[in-house]
């Protein structure tokens, strides 16, 4: 018999039975749904975390932080220099496998800052050469960078991020237009500073395209005239959670750049008991070859430990650390996920092998019939095997199309930063999945039926 | 050389440490275009010895020639193709599959043939020509009387065009009428050529047949009861067929 024939005896014995095979087929298709859905939940929030780790520099971005003197060297604590500029210039001129550094000197305690008769408070208000803004994967949306010779002159100027403005001017949300505070004073801890750039806003994809259709729908609203203009003020309502969507979208927006003597001078040496040494808070360092991490990293702590005399009062930071975890946590998560799905999946293929055994017991005259006019027991084996796959077949294709609205489902339960991605390799290994599971279930019931004795089988009522 | 040679044949069963001779050291033959009946009471033997003839089973003792091919050596998937190609049957119980209609009923022997759909189509209605059913290609077996069932059955034993015919009570489950009818058409394929082989107990079934072959326990009677062969209600110039009374002796 030929595989042709087999398949169409297999859908006409699928099609005789309709209720039958379509609840053998919903265990398939609940399976090959929900390995695609998991799937596609786990690429969602792997895409986010990348997202999130490309903008605030990606893996190529190394840090080093100043630390306290550790326990051990606590009796060398007065020879301890600090993170200085000093090291700054060692590095670019002896580290051949650093590209870029970037002094960083954050302001502790964090500054107040005021403008427009608004208060805010952020948290990453710091000095810095302007290549930090390449470093950190910032771009300017208006105004400019302060340049070096900014930094020079020490001038009062600073760049800020959205969240800043937001806070400080007014959301988009809440005027209803982007406002452009380039060229606006604010009081950094009292001392006037110019805005003279804004980066741009950052926000994952899922974030922006959630505000682009939340636009479009105010806009529709406006056009209709259905907007409230009199309803008053804007009122907080407390903590506003999801403003500016994951951490380090929301920690890139609140950034506050000015040149680092700016920093030091009018603002640092304010303060009381600090030591005339520019202490840095941390350096920002942009490698030269990520595949040569290992390196870089050997080349910058030798040099800093020479220069610290041995003093361990710094430490180095790497994304990579976040990298790995992301990758964890995504094995992680594909692993349980793809777990579960699996077994139902296998469950669905048990209740295959469950209904085919049952069809072949009820069967047992007409493939006695077959064997007698010339079915060999290949045959007849070929013939249930088929029937079983026919059935993955269907359960899997249908399984593709409900995969789609399994997600939508999950998604209306359960809000994620991250939407979900569906990939074509999961859709191939689920739909692969379900027919290599229709071919075994298939198995054991055609090797029962195959073997069946003609004579017994003819008798059979 | 005849079709069927049949050497010291022995089926044995085991049935809790009793030995069950079915078959016991039967020798015969049976010819080209030859059409004759095996008869006998129940529980003699005789659908065992239809089941080997027909290689549905394997002897456990003694060899069979099938047209020149040894059967008792044959895997269970040659014969499967013996079947398919020499040999048709017909069954008591019509035996067609109830989900597929006539003319899917009689292409069902070819399909394990691997022979195509369209030629599978003309062969199925020329075969169902020739037992006049040409007008019920598309119904279901369950919206046919027992004699048309029975006439798809044999239309489907016929379109492989096998050397042998075996019809196991083929008139059992019909009237005396429409069974005279089948029995006609048993007689029209033997003098088309076709070996034809009907195993009954009915004695006016074996009236029919020129060669009666009795089982008694097993073996092959010599004499033939002529009660069971129905020979005592056959007029005696009908009785045209001499009937054979003792198996062949084979030629050596």
């Amino acid at each position: 018999m030929s595989l042709f024939n087999a398949i169409v005896v297999g859908l006409k014995e699928i099609w005789a039975h309709k209720f039958r095979s379509l609840l053998t087929m919903l265990g398939i298709i609940l399976g090959v749904s929900s390995l695609i859905a998991m799937s596609a939940l786990v690429e969602g929030m792997e895409r986010g975390s990348r997202e999130a780790l490309i903008a605030v520099g990606g893996v190529e971005k190394v840090r080093i932080e100043a630390q306290p003197v550790p326990v051990e060297q606590r009796n060398l604590r007065d020879f301890a220099t600090g993170v200085t500029l000093s090291d700054v210039y060692a590095l670019q001129r002896s580290a051949p496998e650093v590209l870029t550094v970037s002094p960083e000197m954050r302001l502790e305690p964090q500054p107040t800052l005021s403008a427009n008769g608004k208060v805010y408070r952020t948290w990453n208000i710091a000095g810095v050469w302007p290549v930090q803004a390449q470093i950190m994967e910032h771009t300017i949306e208006h105004g400019r960078m302060f340049t070096a010779y900014d930094d020079e002159l020490a001038r009062s100027v600073c760049v800020i991020g959205t969240g800043v403005r937001d806070g400080l001017f007014g959301s988009p949300e809440e005027t209803g237009q982007d406002i452009n505070p380039v060229g606006q004073t604010m009081n950094i801890g009292g001392s006037p500073f110019t805005i003279i750039g804004m980066f741009q806003h950052y926000e994952s994809e899922q974030d922006r395209k959630i505000r682009e259709v939340r636009l479009a729908e105010e806009a529709q609203k406006r056009a209709l005239g259905l907007t409230n203009r009199v309803s008053g003020p804007k009122r907080s309502r407390g903590w506003n959670g999801n403003r500016g969507g994951s951490f380090a979208f929301r920690m890139k927006n609140n950034t506050v750049y000015l040149p680092l003597n700016s920093a030091w001078i009018k603002l640092r040496s304010g303060q009381t008991n600090l030591p005339p040494e520019p202490r840095l808070s941390e350096m920002e360092i942009k490698i030269r070859d990520i595949s040569k991490l290992d390196l870089a990293l050997t080349e910058i702590r030798n040099i800093m430990m020479v220069r610290h005399r041995g003093i361990e009062d710094f430490t180095l930071r790497t994304q990579e650390d976040w990298a790995e975890q992301i990758n964890t946590f995504i094995h992680n998560a594909r692993l349980s996920g793809g777990l579960i799905a699996g077994i139902s999946l296998l469950v669905g293929g048990i209740g295959i092998m469950n209904i085919m055994l049952a069809s072949i017991s009820e069967r047992i005259r007409e493939i006695g019939i077959r064997k007698a006019v010339g079915a060999g027991g290949l045959d007849i084996f070929t013939q249930i095997v088929v029937e079983s796959t026919v059935i993955a077949f269907v359960g899997g294709l249908t399984g593709l199309v409900t995969s789609y609205g399994l997600i939508h489902l999950i998604v209306s339960f359960t809000p994620t930063d991250n939407a979900p991605i569906i990939t074509i390799g999961s859709m191939a290994f689920a739909f692969g999945a379900s027919l290599i599971i229709g071919v075994l279930a298939g198995l054991i019931p055609a090797l029962k039926a195959a073997r069946m004795n003609v004579i017994q089988s003819l008798r059979y009522d | 050389m005849a079709l069927l040679e049949l050497r010291n044949v022995s089926k044995i069963y085991h049935l809790g440490g009793e030995e069950i001779r079915a078959l016991d050291d039967v020798t015969l033959d049976i010819g080209i275009g030859e059409f004759c009946s095996i008869i006998g009471p129940s529980g003699s033997g005789k659908s065992t010895l239809m089941h080997i003839l027909g290689c549905l089973d394997s002897p456990s003792k003694g060899t069979i020639k099938l047209d020149g091919t040894e059967i008792q050596k044959a895997s269970t998937r040659e014969l499967a193709g013996i079947r398919n190609r020499k040999i048709g049957f017909v069954f008591q119980f019509f035996n067609l599959l109830p989900k597929l209609n006539v003319v899917q009923n009689v292409e069902l022997p070819m399909i394990y043939s691997g022979i195509g759909g369209r030629e599978r189509r003309v062969r199925a209605l020329k075969a169902l020509e020739q037992v006049e059913l040409s007008n019920r290609l598309k119904n279901r077996p369950s919206q046919l009387s027992g004699g048309q069932q029975q006439r798809v059955a044999i239309a489907r034993a016929l379109v492989n065009d096998p050397k042998i015919i075996f019809a196991d009570e083929p008139t059992g489950n019909l009237d005396t009428h429409t069974g005279e009818i089948i029995l006609a058409l048993f007689r029209r394929l033997s003098q088309e050529g076709r070996t034809v082989i009907l195993v009954t107990h009915n004695p006016e079934i074996a009236a029919v047949t020129p060669r009666r072959i009795e089982i008694r326990n097993g073996k092959i009677a010599d004499k033939v009861d002529a009660k069971l062969a129905g020979l005592d209600r056959l007029p005696k110039a009908a009785g045209s067929a001499e009937p054979v009374t003792a198996p062949v002796v084979p030629s050596a």
